[in-house]
């Protein structure tokens, strides 16, 4: 998981040497070498991690890694968000889920969305990164420009793109003033469309953070690779096919990654353009606004945190075998650290 | 790439440019074609952000009339109202409470960790680095119905505090897969130099390694400002009285409340998200850096 930096020497160094007061300044005698010697770590170091390090723990431990467990505990129980949770029902909160003909269409949308969101977005993103890589002016510019919905919020992206959509709003208005009326419909909530018109919307939301991952990662490759194959006689997209593509696929793995997990607990969007009534019947809802309906909304926590038990195992499950079968091909090991 | 070819013979002035030459001036115009598919995705991608900017400019009956029109005329007046508005100028200031503290708390606590796991020896560290690692694989999603009961049971529902606390917990692993990597390139020898010249390790992470580091704490700082300024989920949970609503909150709350009233809702989107787009039209090359670079470790 962890190499030495090269810093182990320096450690053991500094750790035979005495250690130092955190006060900044005055080294210690040499301290008598006690068990520790041979990690090269003394008292004065181990405070000194425990100072630094301790808040970040303590607050990543508190408020990311202690929920999840409390989850996994109330769960277990009926219980309706006051006092302790009493009532223990067993597993029986997890039947009911998974016995839940919503929940069934929420992790099938889910589903559905994770691999539409790889076929679309992976070869347009592709696609994109391909032509800005070319050269060209106004290159930087373009390349601000394409992340600028990315960074907007999704709350504004969800409401103006609810404005753009409506029956009477700006896309149909563009087709009827084109002739192409018959093309006019109810983007959102037409149950056969809206997955669709969610789609477009992820992919113009996250589309540029492809790119632009894409666009670093091809500039890694050197510019002698193509300048041979030019000279072999390779034309330019057998150049592409062959070299960038291929030398490329450590960053589509981890772009691929990174929008699965994003796509498995999407929820913001959704809930946004669809709220919590007509997402599951146009279609689009999700795990994490079946969760939040069904959960929260409804009063019922000990359910809702067994629906976020079963969203963690799954997003868990798919990351795993992910990272077991797809990312351990490249030997930088990214997101896993090293 | 493709425009330049090897075998014309070059002119005698460039006949020694070296193979990793710099492209001459006159060929960075490349293909007219490219130019016209890059003019097309910029479209697509600005198009949606313009009609809401453009459209807080035109009234409801424009709308009505010509959904996707151009204003005529323009009136200012949607702006003015929700620029005099004290709700709009209560969540900006929520917003920047809650934004300004969650850097301002990344920042802190996460190049504190990151110099523990970037430059000591001690068993536990990869633990440690791994950790926060895997924080990366799980968005607030998963936890955010219990972490809204500990934020209940610590009585801070709508408190812009109870906002607070998880967001820094939840923007540390990105700082640190940044920040970890930038702290272990500053060289060994400075921290030799400094340890010879008695300066503890303490005294060199506060005279060397937080000067040295400005730059990488920018990019993290800016992306944990943007994330707190955009957060939804969160704020949703936590804050339901409409005095401690943030921004994204607002503009829900603005657009249900008014909407028949589309001109002024989008002049309040667009008013929104101005302090995301300043902040990362000025810094949009560390963002991106930071980005990429956290991504790829």
């Amino acid at each position: 998981m962890s190499s030495n930096f090269g810093l182990e020497n320096l450690a053991v160094e500094e750790g035979a040497r005495g250690t130092r007061l955190p006060d900044g300044g005055t080294v210690q005698p040499v301290r008598p070498p006690s068990r520790r010697k041979r990690r090269g770590i003394g008292w004065g170091q181990r405070l000194e991690i425990t100072v630094l390090s301790g808040p970040a723990i303590l607050m990543f431990v508190g408020f990311v890694i202690f929920p999840v467990v409390m989850a996994a505990y109330y769960g277990f129980f009926r219980w309706k968000g006051f006092g302790r949770p009493t009532n223990f029902v067993g597993l029986k909160n997890y039947a009911t889920i998974l016995q839940d003909s919503l929940f069934h269409d929420a992790l099938w949308h889910n589903l559905v969305i994770v691999v539409l969101s790889l076929i679309i977005q992976g070869p347009i993103a592709l696609g994109f990164a391909l032509l800005l890589n070319q050269k060209m002016r106004g290159q930087s510019l373009i390349r601000v420009l394409i992340f600028v919905p990315y960074v907007i919020a999704e709350v504004i992206v969800g409401t103006g793109w609810s404005l753009l959509l409506q029956t009477n709003g700006a896309i149909n208005g563009v087709l009827r003033s084109m002739g192409l009326g018959w093309l006019t419909s109810d983007w959102l909530a037409n149950p056969n469309l809206a997955i669709w018109t969610l789609m477009l919307i992820l992919t113009w939301k996250y589309v540029g953070f492809a790119v632009i991952l894409f666009l670093a990662g091809m500039q890694n490759i050197p510019e002698e690779l193509s300048e041979a194959a030019a000279v072999d006689g390779a034309s330019y997209w057998q150049t592409q096919r062959m070299i960038t593509v291929p030398l490329l696929g450590p960053t589509i793995r981890i772009w691929a990654f990174l929008s699965i997990i994003g796509a498995l607990q999407l929820f913001d969007l959704v809930y946004i353009i669809w709220g919590q009534y007509v997402s599951s019947t146009a279609g689009v809802s999700t795990m994490a606004t079946y969760m939040v309906t069904e959960g929260r909304n409804a009063g019922n926590y000990g359910y809702g945190n067994a629906v976020a038990v079963v969203l963690f195992l799954i997003s868990l499950v798919i990351a795993l075998l992910y990272q077991r079968f797809v990312l351990r091909r490249d030997t930088e090991g990214a997101l896993t650290g090293r | 790439m493709a425009t330049t070819t090897d075998s014309t013979p070059a002119p005698a002035t460039q006949a020694v440019v070296p193979a990793r030459h710099k492209p001459k001036k006159e060929s960075r115009w490349g293909n007219p074609i490219v130019y016209f598919a890059a003019l097309v995705l910029v479209a697509l991608m600005i198009g949606p952000v313009l009609y809401i900017i453009v459209g807080g400019f035109r009234t409801n009956s424009q709308i009505t009339a010509n959904p996707a029109g151009l204003p005529n005329p323009w009136v200012v007046g949607n702006y003015l109202d929700v620029l005099t508005s004290a709700t709009f100028w209560r969540q900006v200031g929520n917003s920047t409470i809650a934004a300004v503290s969650t850097t301002i708390g990344v920042i802190v606590l996460g190049v504190m960790a990151s110099y523990v796991v970037a430059r000591y020896q001690f068993r536990g560290r990869g633990a440690m680095y791994a950790l926060f690692a895997a924080g990366l694989m799980f968005p607030i999603t998963v936890a955010i119905t219990p972490l809204y009961i500990l934020v209940k049971n610590l009585g801070l529902v709508n408190s812009l505090a109870g906002v607070i606390l998880p967001q820094i917990a939840f923007g540390l692993p990105t700082t640190i897969i940044i920040m970890v990597p930038f702290l272990q390139a500053i060289p060994k020898e400075i921290e030799e130099a400094a340890a010879i010249d008695r300066c503890s390790r303490l005294g060199f992470f506060w005279r060397m390694v937080l000067p040295l580091s400005v730059p990488g704490l920018i990019t993290t700082g800016i992306l944990a400002f943007i994330a707190s300024w955009n957060s939804y989920l969160l704020p949703l949970f936590i804050l339901n009285n409409q005095n401690t609503f943030t921004l994204p909150l607002g503009v829900q709350a603005f657009a249900s409340q008014y909407s028949v009233d589309t001109a002024k809702v989008l002049a309040f989107t667009s008013l929104s998200m101005i302090p995301a787009l300043v902040f990362f039209s000025l810094f949009e090359r560390r963002i991106v850096g930071g980005l990429t670079g956290a991504v790829k470790g």
